[in-house]
């Protein structure tokens, strides 16, 4: 805890405002181990717990956790919250992770007591209202996509796609055809899409990458044979080119007997132009987090509703939403459904700032990707003078930059990333894709005004100049942050993922 | 538009910049056949158009507060303190992303490492995560970690884990050819060719089993014991790692997240030093700056997607960080003795709920030899679903109808009480339910 200062105490020994320095852990705010805040009274006759829980083994003491007094905590979250990077302080260019404005209106909706305060088994006449909107967004990112049916269950992107591909085995296997058990995916993929393959329990194919970063058409037809069940495919896939043959490579799937698979990260290019259903694809993973702007929370919640061609209905995760007439209800008869992936149906908090953003954009909601691919686009062309791009090739929404043959030799992505956190700029994604060597990707997304990119490539522009005049200097960055450069070897040398109290 | 910040203007201009025409332009990449597909979505809607619309289906619902509700089965409604949302509500911490880069992310790595701490103290275990999706996937991965760690493909489950637990963990063993087996005593059923035994504490009844025997049994046959827990009953009894499991998981809930129709709520998993290079998902570790000073950052990372592809422990990518932000300013402010207490008196009125209606004729326990926390089955007379009813029209969430989940158990209804059951609600209970007391025949 901080001393606080005396008159007449020498300057030196006034301990530094407890923002500028270390933040004490909950555990050594103080707070008591042994009350607790007040609590309401129980208002029953109490009775002795031995006699209630018979048998039943108790905590001889409570669980070691301060109650921290309020106002203490208040300033300690207060604290930290200066210590992160966010939406309202500044841009957030991380490529493949649209990190787009949320609304603040969806966050005061999805609190109403008629969303947050409602319990998953209460009878269909207690939820209507929470079954409606259900069915109407499924409505909406069906027309959007292009998919005959969407299931929202899915919490996260990585947990959609797991589910879109447990459904595609589900559909070969309804169909006999046991042999197909290998994924294709690009080298340039998210690691999500093979580890998503592994957990269904299939094998990973890679398919290589043209210098254009496109897929290697040539690749794919190599191993599109009987023990292909899917090609999953990102598009525009991660370095932000559309996949220009998508077409030719879906009716070589198709014919194959494989599925097409599609990874909707990027899906904020497309939105509302263009739809991955026309495209081919089979499977459509959405995340709602990105394209359609539910908060990213330091890591989550998030929501992967996955979406599906005809065929592939009869597997969607149980239950779906169903409407007879002006009722909704929930529908668990899907006999040959791949089961439930997880819990109730649905991260539906997230599904309401979803429902409140995309009708909020209703008919224009091409605008969002028409926006978020001129924002790219003007940003790369301003910074085309400062890095080298990885490709060639017109990107879309986003586009990948290398310090790799560019001004300054021995000047690496993580430099540049760490650079751009002395200037209140948060890095873009480095060292991904991983084809690319020392890259960073740049995301703006639509929600960034005109001078906001014209200050971020002025930054890049400042940053490699001074590594040209003091590569040292800019190697030793971020000067400014809470913390200076963290040492993520010693994390990982010697793991402490906890606190404990001193022996 | 409603979030686009640029004009005209300024989009001329870095149409000129690009040396662009159109916008349309900028998409010649997409064949021209794919391009702007006939649409059919509603009108945009002014902020105001869109909180009506939105109040109107919000409106269009009953939310638990409006009602006597005695509804639980693995939602919880408890009280939530005020800092709590007033924390998740800031932009801070609700606009921001994976903390990937530490030195501009140490607000949110900090309260991960105090999730992790706290959910390590809470249930006695060594090394907690930095969260999971929900109790049900928790649980599934915990599984799946015991099936790489013991090679084995079999999973010994006891037949009261929650039902969406258990079929969320069957529906992750299907893709790996992973079997599945339930039984009422898993101590004398788990064998040496099992990779886990899988139990509740407490069990989807609300009853408490005696559990250290099931870790016991699960160690002398080499294979891998799992807890899914209620974080709140792990305050009141001895938790899971001091029970001897190998594994704890359980959704965190009922630690300051409202119900929110079943979502977003939070997972947690926590386990035995051993196993921590197996576990899924984040983990945030303690280390230091270039000056030494305190700092977090995402660690051990190898076990992760992206870096090691489908070699990675799990798919996972998000966690629930947000709702384990509640999780952590409500355990914070709560305490272990706060939240122990919190548990005393959801344990106090639910055994005086549970004396007074099993006074009424025609009402009793289910299982009455069976110790329970907040959660009983009760007998009621006659159909359950239709005496549930029968209470709605009356105000009252009387519980859970359980022949939806054992068609044995038609007559039954799972009850739950919380700190938020008041006192006068017991009593409202009590009065409409006597209604239907007596004979059963007259009732029907």
């Amino acid at each position: 805890m901080s001393e606080v200062a005396e008159p007449g105490m020498e300057m030196s020994r006034v301990p530094a405002p407890e923002w500028a320095g270390e933040e004490p852990l909950v555990f050594e705010l103080g707070g008591d181990l042994e009350r607790g805040p007040r609590e309401v009274r129980t208002g029953v006759a109490d009775r002795p717990l031995a006699e209630l829980l018979p048998g039943v083994a108790l905590r001889a003491t409570p669980a070691p956790i301060p109650a921290v007094p309020e106002p203490v905590l208040a300033r300690h979250l207060g604290r930290l919250a200066r210590r992160n990077h966010n939406l309202h302080q500044g841009i957030y260019p991380l490529g493949s992770c649209t990190m787009k404005y949320n609304p603040a209106v969806d966050e005061e909706l999805a609190r109403l007591a008629g969303f947050a305060d409602i319990h998953p088994y209460q009878d269909a006449g207690d939820v209507q209202g929470a079954l409606e909107l259900m069915w109407e967004l499924e409505r909406l990112l069906c027309e959007i996509t292009g998919m005959t049916r969407i299931s929202l269950q899915p919490a996260a992107g990585a947990h959609g796609e797991w589910t879109g591909l447990r459904m595609i085995q589900a559909y070969h296997a309804a169909r006999g055809d046991t042999q197909r058990t290998r994924v294709l995916i690009p080298d340039s993929a998210h690691g999500t899409n093979p580890a998503s393959a592994a957990l269904a329990g299939l094998e990973v194919v890679t398919i290589r990458s043209n210098p254009d970063g496109t897929v290697d058409v040539a690749d794919v037809a190599r191993h599109l044979d009987r023990r292909a069940a899917a090609i999953m495919m990102t598009n525009p896939n991660t370095l932000g080119v559309f996949e220009k043959d998508i077409l030719e490579i879906a009716g070589m799937a198709h014919e194959a007997g494989a599925l097409l698979y599609y990874d909707g990260a990027n899906l904020n290019a497309l939105v509302g132009l263009a739809r991955p259903g026309d495209m081919g694809f089979d499977v459509v993973h959405l995340n709602l987090h990105k394209t359609f702007s539910t908060p990213h929370g330091g890591g989550g919640p998030g929501s992967g509703p996955v979406g599906v061609a005809e065929a592939l209905t009869p597997f969607l995760p149980t239950p779906t939403v169903a409407r007879d007439g002006d009722r909704f209800r929930l529908d668990h008869d899907h006999p040959q459904s791949i089961g439930k992936v997880r819990s109730y149906y649905g991260n539906f908090g997230m599904l309401v700032r979803a429902y409140a953003y995309i009708r909020a954009y209703g008919s224009s909601i091409s605008a969002v990707a028409e926006n978020a691919v001129l924002n790219a686009r003007y940003l790369q062309s301003r910074l085309g003078g400062t890095f080298p791009m990885a490709v060639t090739s017109d990107s879309m929404h986003e586009f990948v930059a290398t310090t790799k043959g560019g001004r300054v030799v021995g000047l690496r992505a993580l430099d540049v990333a760490k650079r751009l956190l002395d200037y209140g700029v948060y890095a873009p994604t480095a060292y991904f894709p991983t084809t690319v060597p020392e890259a960073l990707m740049f995301e703006p997304t639509e929600t960034e005004s005109k001078r906001s990119l014209d200050l971020l490539a002025e930054v890049c522009a400042a940053i490699v100049a001074e590594a040209e005049r003091d590569l040292d200097h800019v190697r030793g960055a971020p000067y400014l942050t809470p913390v200076s450069r963290v040492d993520e070897v010693e994390a990982a040398r010697r793991p402490v993922l906890r606190w404990r109290r001193a022996e | 538009m409603a979030y686009l910040p640029n004009g005209a203007d300024e989009r001329r201009q870095m149409l000129e910049a690009i040396g662009a025409a159109s916008v349309e332009e900028l998409f010649a990449t997409v064949p021209e056949r794919l391009r702007h597909p006939q649409l059919t979505l509603p009108e945009p809607l002014a902020e105001q158009d869109l909180v009506t619309e939105l109040e109107r289906l919000a409106g269009r619902t009953h939310p638990l507060g409006s009602l006597d509700s005695f509804l639980g089965a693995g939602v919880y409604r408890r009280y939530v303190p005020a800092i709590v949302r007033a924390a998740i509500a800031r932009p801070e911490f609700y606009t921001a992303y994976t903390p990937y880069q530490a030195e501009a992310s140490q607000g949110t790595l900090q309260t991960i490492f105090e999730f992790q701490s706290m959910i390590c103290e809470l249930t006695g275990m060594d090394v907690a995560n930095a969260s999971l999706y929900d109790g049900a996937t928790a649980a599934a991965e915990g599984v799946m970690m015991a099936v790489a760690q013991t090679g084995r493909r079999r999973v010994v489950a006891a037949a009261d884990l929650h039902p969406e637990t258990l079929a969320v963990i069957r529906t992750y063993g299907r893709g790996r050819g992973v079997e599945v087996a339930t039984t009422d005593d898993v101590s004398t059923s788990i064998g040496a060719g099992d990779a886990c035994a899988v139990v509740a504490l407490p069990g989807f009844l609300g009853t408490v089993e005696e559990l250290a025997p099931v870790a016991q049994a699960a160690r002398a046959v080499g294979a891998i014991s799992i807890c899914s827990a209620d974080p709140i009953a792990c305050a009141l009894v001895a938790p899971p790692g001091d029970l001897g499991f190998d594994i704890t998981v359980g959704d965190g809930q009922p630690l300051g997240v409202p119900p929110s129709f079943g979502g977003p709520h939070v997972g947690f998993m926590a386990v035995r030093q051993e196993l921590m290079r197996r576990m899924p998902g984040r983990l945030v570790g303690l280390t230091h700056d270039r000056h030494g000073r305190r700092a977090y950052a995402l660690t051990l990372q190898a076990r992760e997607q992206h870096i090691r592809r489908e070699r990675a422990t799990s798919n996972i990518c998000t966690n629930h960080a947000l709702t384990a932000l509640a999780a952590t300013v409500y355990m914070a402010r709560m305490g272990g003795a706060g939240m122990r207490r919190v548990a005393e008196i959801s344990v106090q009125r639910a055994h005086a709920l549970a004396g007074r209606l099993s006074a009424l004729d025609g009402f009793e326990l289910a299982e009455p030899a069976r110790p329970y926390l907040w959660e009983f089955a009760l007998l009621v007379p006659g159909d359950a679903d239709d005496f549930a009813r029968a209470m709605r029209r009356q105000g009252i969430v009387a519980g859970l109808p359980l022949g939806r989940f054992d068609p044995d158990r038609r007559e039954q209804l799972l009850v739950c009480c919380t700190e938020t059951s008041t006192p006068a609600s017991l009593d409202r209970y009590v009065e409409a339910a006597s209604r239907f007391a007596g004979p059963v025949e007259v009732n029907r």
